[in-house]
C-alpha cells in the first residue's frame, strides 16, 4: 500500500481528466468562443472578417423590439408553465400517495409524455389543435363554446404553447414529489394523530414544510429547462403567427442559423445564460431558507 | 375513512381524471396514424374506422425513414458509449474524493443554452468538412448524454459503501483495479438508468442534429420535422412517422421502468 504507482497515486485527478478534456475542448472553449464573438459585430453573410464592437452587439439587440418582446415571452412562458406544473405535479402525488391497486401502471402512464419526443409531441398537438378538423375545438363546439385559433392566432398561440409543456412536464414534478414523500418519516404523523390534528392540519404543518425542498428542486430543474424551451415551439409555430411566440431560445436561433447575425446571436446567448444562471441561484438561495 | 363511500368512488373519479387527459393524446395518434386521409378531416372527429396501413407505407417506402432510424440508432448507441467510458471514472472520483467543483461544472453544462456551443461547432466543423457526418453528430450528442451518466452515476457510487474497495485494496488490488472488477458490477442498476435515460435524451433530441445533419446521417426527430413541414395536409402519415418516433422510447420506458423512474427523480430528492 505505501508502494503505490503514478497512476494510483493520482486516480483522483486521471479518472476525471478524459471527461474533461472533452468537456473542455467541446463545451468551454465554444462557450468564450461565444462569448468572444458576443464583442463583436460578425456577420456570416456579409464576407467582412469580423470587426471587434465592444458592447455594440448587446445594444442593438436592446433596442430591438423583438428581443425585449421574446424576454418578456420567455418569462412569461415559464412562469406560468412552471408554477401550473407545480401546482397540478404536487396535487397528483398527494393524490397517488397510497398503495392501490395499479399504481405502478399509474406510474409507466405518468412516464409516457416524459419520455416521449418533444418534436413529435408538438405535432400531435398541432393536430389537436388545427382549427378545422382539430379535436379542441370539436369538444369546444359540444360544449357550446366560441372555437379558438388555438397556435395559429397571437392571442392564443403563448396558452396554447404552454399547455403543451404542462402536459409534457407535470408528470415529471409528479414523480418528484411522490419520491419525496415516500421518504418522509412516519413520527411526526403518528404524533400528530395522537394530538388529534385535522387531515388538513397535518398537511400544512407536517407534510408541506417537508416537502418543500423537493419541490423547489423541482422547480428548479423544471425552470431551467422551460427557460430554453425550443422543440415543441419551432416545430408548432417557428417563432409565429408573425414573431408572437418567439422565445429568445427561439430568437437566437434565428440570429444565428437564419440571419447568421453571430454576434447578435451571441450576444442573446449571453443574456439568456445569466438569467438561467441567476434564476438557478436565486431559487437554490430560497431553498436554503426552507431548511434551516 | 379510507373505506368510506365517499372515497371509494371519489378515488377511483380522480385516477381517471389524472389517466385520461395524460393518456389521450397518445391514444389519438396511433389512431390517426392508422386512418385514412377521409377519416382524420371527418367532423366530429371519429373514434371508429376501419384502420389501414397506408401511411406507415408511405413512412417506411415512399419516405427514408428506415435509414433515419438507422441513424439516430448509430448516434444514440454511439454517444451513449462513449459517455460510459468517460463519464463512468469521472463520476467515481466525484463520488469517492468529494470533488464538489467538478459536480459544479456538470451542472453548468446543464444550464447552458445549446445553442452557445452549436453556433461555434457549426463553424469549425464546416471548415473540417465534417457537416453531415456521424462524428459531429456523435460528439455533439455526446455531450448530451455525458452529464446524465455523470450526474445519475456519482450519487450512485456514493451509496455504495467504500468497504467494498478497501476490501480489495488490503488484499493488494490497485484502486483502479477494484473499480473496475468490483464497484462496476455492483453498479449494473445504476448504470443501466443512466444507459436509458441518456439514449432516450439522445434519441429526442432536436436542435444538434437539426443544425449539425443533412440528408445523410439525419436523424428522426428532423426527418418527422421535415415531413409535417412538406406534408401539412398529410396528417396520416405524419401521425405515422410520430409513432415510429415515439414507440421505441415508449419500449424501453416498459422494459426499464423502475430504472427511468429512479433517474429522472435522483438528485431532486435526495437534495
Amino acid at each position: 500500500m505505501i508502494k503505490s504507482g503514478f497512476f494510483e497515486r493520482n486516480l483522483k485527478y486521471l479518472f476525471p481528466l478524459p471527461a474533461l478534456l472533452f468537456v473542455l475542448l467541446l463545451m468551454v472553449f465554444p462557450v468564450l468562443y461565444t462569448l468572444f464573438v458576443s464583442f463583436t459585430d460578425w456577420t456570416l453573410t456579409s464576407g467582412r472578417p469580423m470587426k471587434f464592437a465592444g458592447l455594440g452587439s448587446y445594444l442593438k439587440i436592446m433596442g430591438e423590439p423583438r428581443f425585449l418582446d421574446a424576454v418578456g415571452r420567455t418569462f412569461y412562458f415559464t412562469i406560468g408553465a412552471v408554477l401550473a406544473e407545480a401546482v397540478l405535479g404536487t396535487t397528483i402525488a398527494l393524490v397517488l400517495n397510497r398503495e392501490f391497486r395499479g399504481k405502478n401502471t399509474l406510474k409507466f402512464i405518468l412516464l409516457l409524455p416524459l419520455v416521449a419526443t418533444p418534436v413529435a409531441v408538438g405535432i400531435v398537438f398541432n393536430l389537436f389543435y388545427d382549427p378545422t378538423i382539430g379535436f379542441l375545438n370539436y369538444i369546444l363546439s359540444v360544449l357550446g363554446l366560441p372555437q379558438s385559433g388555438w397556435v395559429t392566432a397571437s392571442s392564443t398561440v403563448l396558452p396554447s404553447l404552454m399547455l403543451v409543456d404542462i402536459w409534457q412536464w407535470t408528470p415529471m414534478i409528479s414523480l418528484i414529489v411522490l419520491a419525496g414523500l415516500a421518504g418522509l418519516s412516519n413520527e411526526p404523523y403518528e404524533s400528530a394523530k395522537v394530538d388529534g390534528a385535522t387531515s388538513v392540519q397535518t398537511f400544512v404543518h407536517i407534510t408541506l414544510p417537508m416537502v418543500m425542498p423537493t419541490i423547489l428542486t423541482a422547480i428548479i430543474l423544471r425552470a431551467v429547462d422551460a427557460l430554453k424551451t425550443y422543440d415543441i415551439i419551432y416545430a408548432m409555430t417557428g417563432g409565429g403567427p408573425g414573431y408572437s411566440s418567439e422565445t429568445l431560445n427561439i430568437l437566437a436561433y434565428k440570429f444565428s442559423f437564419e440571419y447568421f447575425n453571430m454576434g447578435q446571436a451571441s450576444s442573446i446567448l449571453v443574456f439568456l445564460f445569466f438569467i438561467v444562471l441567476l434564476f438557478s441561484i436565486g431559487v437554490t438561495k430560497i431553498r436554503k431558507l426552507f431548511e434551516l | 375513512m379510507k373505506n368510506s363511500l365517499k372515497f371509494r368512488v371519489g378515488f377511483p373519479l380522480l385516477i381517471v381524471a389524472i389517466v385520461i387527459p395524460m393518456i389521450f393524446p397518445f391514444i389519438w395518434m396511433f389512431m390517426s396514424a392508422f386512418k385514412t386521409q377521409v377519416d382524420i378531416i371527418s367532423w366530429p372527429p371519429k373514434f371508429l374506422f376501419s384502420p389501414t396501413l397506408v401511411n406507415f407505407n408511405k413512412v417506411f417506402n415512399e419516405q427514408n425513414f428506415l435509414l433515419y432510424l438507422k441513424n439516430s440508432i448509430i448516434v444514440g448507441v454511439a454517444a451513449v458509449f462513449v459517455s460510459l467510458l468517460l463519464g463512468l471514472p469521472a463520476a467515481y472520483s466525484i463520488a469517492r474524493f468529494k470533488q464538489k467543483r467538478l459536480s459544479m461544472m456538470i451542472l453548468v453544462a446543464r444550464l447552458m443554452p445549446g445553442i452557445s456551443f452549436l453556433m461555434p461547432w457549426y463553424i469549425v466543423f464546416s471548415r473540417l468538412g465534417l457537416m453531415d457526418s456521424y462524428t459531429a453528430l456523435i460528439l455533439s450528442h455526446i455531450l448530451i448524454a455525458l452529464p446524465v451518466v455523470v450526474w445519475i452515476m456519482s450519487s450512485y457510487f456514493e451509496s455504495v459503501p467504500m468497504e467494498m474497495e478497501e476490501s480489495a485494496m488490503v488484499d493488494g488490488a490497485t484502486q483502479q483495479r477494484a473499480f473496475v472488477s468490483i464497484i462496476l458490477p455492483l453498479s449494473v442498476p445504476g448504470i443501466v438508468t443512466a444507459t436509458t435515460l441518456s439514449f432516450i435524451f439522445s434519441w429526442n433530441n432536436f436542435m444538434f442534429s437539426q443544425v449539425l445533419s443533412m440528408e445523410k446521417t439525419r436523424t428522426l426527430p428532423i426527418a418527422v420535422y421535415n415531413f409535417m413541414s412538406y406534408a401539412e395536409v398529410d396528417w396520416g402519415g405524419v401521425m405515422a412517422a410520430t409513432v415510429a418516433i415515439m414507440t421505441p422510447a415508449i419500449i424501453l420506458t416498459m422494459v426499464f421502468q423502475k430504472y427511468v423512474v429512479k433517474g429522472l427523480t435522483m438528485g431532486a430528492v435526495k437534495g
